[in-house]
């Protein structure tokens, strides 16, 4: 049975069985492939999107449950990089292999959204959901910093 | 290694090739464009070298030797031609080079593309700065030919000749399009290299060039590959090396809608499947399906009890050990020694948890005879050898695209490339290209771990109160006879990636020894970032710290004492401790120093901690790191690799441990392996100390700090010594209660 939602503002549609978890059929599928596969087991945040504007594991989100539902991805985080976040993670020089970034800025994302000039203290407990292995947290959290500091 | 890719042998030797400065080649293209059938990659215009291009438009093509895990070599080796070929950096295009040892190979690891032990850098930065000298040149010779002027009265600004009498310039464009390419490159001596105060480049921090593609999801791993008529492939491994499958029952994998065969591996069971859903539900479903051969190593083995045996073996000095390294009569001397102090130290397994879980795409030709390999490798030479052997077929017949990589760690450097071989297997039984992912499960049942190890440690000192004689032997399951293998044979046994570190190098004790127990349990290993350092290291800086406690002596202080002889260690320490305040007095809270000399690269670091002693929690709250490396080529990427360093060593000082039972590896995933997080992070303090000595690493030299620090650090704070690493809130408690 196809599931139809919208992903980056556009419609999209999926065959796949419904208890396919909804990063692979992001990654594979629809080819948008910034959103990353850690752990499949909702541990490291490298596959965060946003689900109707708040962030969620992919990995752990069943692609029945997004029927109707507006995702957003890396991708679609804005068009060409302007994103405030994107901007001070490049302004930081966060990222070192990256592969946790995309979860990282759309966690970030997250964030900011909902607490616009949070506390250092509000960020490492909202951060901690991601894992970065290359160990980019303080960059991580001065580029928040310094996002939340842009009008 | 230094096998040749014969094709482009061949056509190099077509263009007269010759050998410039320090072994490495330089091609000569007669007369026209870089042939791109031959080089991989999107070079453009003239070729100046197998190294450089320059088209009229002044684009120039700079070639990367190494690979790209977020240590920023990518950047970094072009940039260093780019500085002497004094280049303008927004010009420079980088192509990954292709797998050819003899022209691209890493003078560090005897000409074998191979990027890890941080030392890119390090190896190549003459030859890279030469090259660019020489290409330089080249383009100052055509100018001056162009210009009738001559060579001595032109200059160089960035991608520009200038001739400053007559106010003429010509662009390396314009100087592109009309170059004659000589035969042989001009010879460059050391001397005529620029001067550190020369450089426009290098020590100036440019944005690494694959950074934008980071924070936008376009940057490309492995692992995000698709190709036309690409099916899936997941793979249950056997889960102890040497075993193969006995039964397999594949009812229900077949079931599974989407999955198109099961196929018995020799090393485990291939799924392979429409979807990558599919293809994981597929392994999933053989999990209790599949017997194993009892064959292989380490069947029965159990790392606690292991652990117990290595540590008595290493304190039984009648145990037969090999000599690693002796210096003065440490046998002799040890028995006239007025005090004597012993200790023993112990490390776990450690899991290399590079983000990105391993995976390659494969696509093996109908007849058998090519293969197409899409993966993030440390090397290029491994990643090719490996699947030609396994075909049969010649190393010139691999083509291999090599991707970012979602760390490395030392996870994709391994020799026998199990995670490209994987989808090559599966590729040519269904005979189509095939994604193979491992799932984080595989990833860690399926790790080569850094090893497990014991140390047994004795000091003397001279009646005066002089430590003189220093004893180490270590017990550690062996890596260099897989990794290494020509080398462990050519050195009659000695495994250099565990004993790494053993070294007290910088301290003044005059009589040394240090012997290795080899030891074989078939677990599987590999170097992982730190090697045999961060093991040995840990044992030999927190030793130094008790060997101060029990002479009464501030452990600052002594071993500042004992580095008298060693300037630019004794200015790390001193700066480290000065960061830190070292005197200060802190509330519950106590500091712990570790130095290291590093190949070369000198770093300290102090850890501030406190404890809670109802659940033996540690935290470390502050870490203030000083590192000397020579040369800062990219100073602030020096920085960060030194933060990622810190919090890599804190996780294998912390929590991190792989154990074995009967075997097979008892972790999964991030539930029982559990890695820093933000919020068990301390506050970092790097400073860099830029000094003009040849660089050496920095990706990994500050990652062997922690260990020892924090249990320094718990030392001052409770008196007990912590002394098998990771420091668990269990063994916390137990150390205290005794
Ligand atoms: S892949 Fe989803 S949390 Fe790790
Ligand atoms: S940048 Fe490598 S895991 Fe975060």
């Amino acid at each position: 049975m196809a599931t139809n939602f919208i992903v980056n503002g556009k419609p999209a549609k999926t065959d796949a069985p419904s208890a396919t978890p909804l990063l692979w059929v992001i990654r594979e599928d629809l080819k948008l492939t910034g959103t990353k596969f850690g752990c499949g087991t909702g541990l490291c945040g490298a596959c965060m999107v946003h689900i109707d504007g708040k962030r969620a594991f992919s990995c752990q989100t069943q692609v029945s449950e997004v029927a109707g539902k507006s995702i957003t991805t890396i991708e679609g985080l804005s068009p060409d990089s302007s994103h405030k976040l994107q901007k001070a993670w490049l302004a930081e020089s966060v990222p070192q292999c990256g592969y946790c970034q995309s979860g990282q800025i759309m966690s970030a994302a997250d964030l900011l959204k909902n607490n616009p000039k949070p506390t250092r203290e509000q960020i490492v407990q909202h951060m901690s959901t991601n894992i970065c292995r290359c160990g980019t947290y303080k960059r991580i959290v001065r580029a928040v910093e310094r996002a939340s500091k842009e009008a | 290694m230094n096998k040749h890719n014969k094709n482009f042998e061949a056509s190099l030797s077509r263009r007269q090739v010759m050998v410039g400065a320090l072994g490495m080649t330089f091609a000569i293209a007669l007369g026209g464009r870089a042939d791109a059938a031959v080089l991989t990659g999107e070079r453009i215009g003239q070729t100046f070298s197998p190294w450089v291009s320059i088209a009229p438009d002044g684009t120039i093509t700079i070639m990367s030797a190494a690979t790209e895990m977020g240590q920023g070599s990518m950047t970094s080796l072009p940039l260093i031609i780019a500085e002497e070929l004094d280049a303008d950096w927004s010009k420079v295009r980088i192509v990954p080079a292709p797998p050819i040892d003899t022209i691209y190979g890493n003078p560090g690891f005897g000409g074998m593309m191979y990027t890890a032990g941080s030392n890119a850098v390090t190896s190549y930065y003459i030859p890279l700065r030469t090259m660019g000298a020489q290409v330089r040149r080249v383009l100052l010779d055509n100018a001056a030919r162009k210009l009738g002027v001559p060579v001595e009265e032109l200059v160089t600004e960035p991608s520009v000749v200038v001739h400053a009498k007559s106010g003429r310039k010509l662009s390396y464009g314009d100087i592109a399009a009309i170059a004659e390419i000589p035969a042989k490159a001009p010879e460059i001596k050391p001397d005529q290299l620029k001067k550190p105060s020369q450089f426009r480049l290098i020590g100036k921090d440019v944005m690494r060039v694959e950074l934008p593609t980071k924070v936008n999801g376009s940057a490309q791993y492995g692992i995000d590959i698709q190709v036309p008529g690409m099916l899936y492939g997941t793979v249950l491994r056997a889960p102890i090396e040497g075993s193969v499958p006995n039964k397999i029952d594949d009812a229900k994998a077949k079931a599974i809608d989407g999955v198109t065969s099961v196929v018995r591996l020799p090393h485990g069971v291939g799924v392979v499947a429409q979807t990558a859903w599919a293809a994981f539900a597929g392994r999933q479903a053989l999990l209790d399906a599949v017997t194993w051969t009892r064959t292989g190593t380490a069947w029965g083995f159990d790392s606690d009890k292991g652990h117990d045996a290595f540590a008595a073996s290493a304190k039984n000095l009648k145990e037969a050990a090999r000599d690693w390294s002796a210096q003065g009569n440490a046998r002799g001397e040890i028995q006239k020694a007025a005090n004597l102090v012993e200790a023993e130290y112990r490390c776990d397994y450690a899991y290399h948890a590079q983000m990105e879980p391993l995976n390659a795409v494969a696509s093996v030709s109908a007849a058998g005879d090519t293969v197409e390999i899409w993966a993030g490798t440390q090397s290029q030479t491994t990643a090719t050898e490996a699947p030609a052997k396994l075909l049969g077929i010649p190393r010139d017949r691999v083509k291999l695209h090599d991707l970012l990589m979602g760390g490395g760690f030392g996870r994709r450097g391994n020799r026998d490339v199990d995670f490209i071989v994987d989808a090559v297997m599966l590729s040519k039984e269904i005979g189509k290209p095939v994604k193979v992912m491992w799932t984080r499960e595989d990833d860690v049942h399926n790790g080569r771990f850094r090893p497990l190890s014991a140390h047994y440690l004795r000091a003397g000192f001279d009646p005066a109160g002089k430590l003189t004689t220093w004893h180490h032997r270590v017990a550690a399951d062996r890596i260099t006879p897989f990794m290494d293998p020509v080398r462990f044979q050519a050195g009659g046994g000695r495994d250099g990636m565990v004993m790494a570190g053993t070294d007290v190098r910088g301290y003044d004790i005059p009589h040394q020894l240090v012997e290795q127990l080899y030891r074989d349990t078939g677990v599987r290993t590999n170097p992982l970032r730190g090697i045999g350092v961060t093991a040995n290291k840990f044992a030999t800086e927190a030793f130094m710290d008790e060997l101060a406690y029990k002479r009464g002596v501030d452990p600052l202080a002594f071993r500042l004492e004992l580095l008298k002889g060693t300037p630019r260690a004794q200015k790390v320490v001193e700066r480290v401790a000065q960061m830190a305040e070292w005197g200060k007095k802190r509330e519950g809270r106590a500091l712990g120093l570790a130095y290291i000399d590093y190949s070369g690269s000198q770093v300290a670091g102090i850890a501030e901690v406190s404890l809670n002693r109802a659940t033996g929690q540690i935290k470390v709250h502050n870490f203030w790191c000083a590192i000397d490396c020579g040369v800062a080529i990219q100073p602030d990427n020096i920085v960060a690799q030194t933060e990622g360093s810190i919090v890599y060593g804190l996780g294998m000082t912390m929590s991190e441990r792989i154990s074995i039972k009967n075997g097979a590896v008892e972790q999964s995933n991030f539930y029982d392996y559990s890695l820093p997080r933000m919020n068990e992070v301390p506050e970092m303090h790097v400073e860099l100390i830029q000094t003009d000595n040849h660089p050496t690493g920095a990706g990994q030299m500050s990652t062997p700090l922690i260990a020892p620090a924090v249990s320094s650090a718990f030392a001052a704070l409770t008196g007990v010594r912590l002394r098998h690493t990771p420091f668990t809130p269990e063994r916390v408690l137990a150390a205290l209660k005794v």
